[in-house]
């Protein structure tokens, strides 16, 4: 498979979200708005690229009994990079995100492609299915912060389109996010199922 | 390369070498980001303490009192401001364990009379849309939600009006603004403490 296809594959086919209903702990979590499911996206995208890479590039290194402590450690540390980071250059957004940056560590999006895709394939392949998932968890997360915020608040990014006080307040809480998620898995699928018909 | 094969060597060696090279590369980024979080701490810090305050020309970090309100065991932060000479007030970093989840600072400034004349939400993590709203809620226009201008000097706490008292607390987020003004109330008393242990007038 080449480069883009297999981000094509990771972003609509693979969505993690949509499709493999990973990661579904931050996606509820951190949609309360667009900009910050967002940046979540982002930041789990930048830490499945790097991962996934490293994964790869060590594969044959790691014996297959201890493949999944391995995974962890190097997954950890590159949260814990980024984490770091985050609080030095990017404070704003790392209070936004709070404790669901650490916890990208448990995401099972990224434990999901380092077993699945990493430890089996070439470096490059491996980064490409990184750009691919993580731009398919990015694009969900924003369409279901937006969702919810919109619903919700009135506004998406921000910016204010109806008055606050018409929102329905059970969109920007838990529950919400389960009606609106599962509204939006309806409707991927009938866009893919239309998509592949014709 | 043919994949190691999964021998108690190689297992203990693979990931001991893994976790070693994962450790110095933290400690590497950590050494780097070090200086640049402490500074945003700080930064936040005194951004803080100048919004909650009066104008004023002193360091309040380097001034900083720990003042333990009566009844309690755990220390406030009080942060004395002056201009030239003059008290102009003081900003006490307060907090609550009240909340809906988690911890809540809150930063209270007073002026000399212990009057509200400003506070910053340091860490909350309330439910988003809800509690969160407290950093604009209770400094709004609207009818008895501000507290900011409000003086405690006579002895009444503030509570919410579910509570009889006299602040509108956020809709559909009374924990969250109990433990506000819990938090407001305790740092009015090390505001208290602190000024009749170190002012002398």
């Amino acid at each position: 498979m080449n480069f883009f296809k297999l981000i094509y594959n990771g972003a609509v086919k693979e969505n993690p979200t949509f499709v493999l209903l990973l990661g579904l702990c931050p996606t509820l979590g951190t949609t309360g708005s667009a900009s910050t499911g967002m940046s979540m996206g982002l930041a789990t995208m930048g830490v499945l690229i790097c991962s996934n890479a490293a994964i790869s590039a060590l594969k044959s290194l790691i014996p297959d009994k201890v493949r999944i402590p391995a995974f962890i450690v190097v997954i950890a540390s590159f949260v814990t990079i980024l984490q770091l980071v985050m609080k030095a250059y990017l404070p704003a957004l790392n209070e936004s995100l709070g404790i669901f940056i650490p916890l990208i560590v448990v995401n099972c999006i990224l434990l999901g492609r380092a077993e699945a895709f990493a430890s089996r394939n070439s470096v490059i392949s491996s980064v490409a299915d990184g750009i691919g998932i993580g731009f398919g968890f990015t694009v969900a997360l924003t369409l279901l912060g937006a969702v919810r915020e919109f619903l919700g608040t009135g506004r998406i990014f921000g910016l204010e389109i109806y008055p606050e006080n018409y929102g329905a307040l059970v969109f920007v809480l838990a529950p919400g996010a389960f009606i609106a998620l599962g509204f939006l898995i309806a409707l991927f699928n009938r866009l893919k199922n239309r998509s592949q018909s014709c | 390369m043919k994949k190691l094969k999964s021998t108690l060597p190689n297992m203990i060696l693979s990931l001991g070498i893994i976790t070693i090279v994962s450790a110095l590369i933290l400690a590497w980024v950590y050494t780097i980001t070090e200086d640049p979080i402490a500074k945003v701490a700080e930064e936040k810090q005194i951004e803080a303490i100048k919004s909650v305050l009066p104008s004023f020309t002193n360091n309040p970090l380097n001034d900083v009192a720990h003042v333990i309100p009566d009844g309690e065991t755990r220390s406030l932060d009080v942060f004395p401001a002056y201009d030239g000479d003059t008290f102009v007030g003081a900003a006490v970093s307060s907090y609550s364990m009240d909340g809906f989840a988690g911890e809540i600072n809150v930063i209270f400034g007073f002026d000399a009379n212990g009057t509200i004349s400003g506070y910053s939400v340091i860490q909350q993590a309330e439910t988003p849309g809800l509690g969160t709203k407290m950093e604009e809620w209770f400094r709004s226009d609207v009818a008895d939600r501000s507290v900011i201008g409000l003086n405690m000097a006579t002895g009444n706490k503030l509570t919410v009006k579910k509570d009889g008292g006299t602040v509108d607390g956020i809709t559909a987020a009374t924990i969250s603004s109990r433990a506000f003004l819990g938090s407001l109330n305790r740092a009015f008393e090390a505001y208290m403490t602190y000024k009749s242990e170190h002012l002398n007038n």
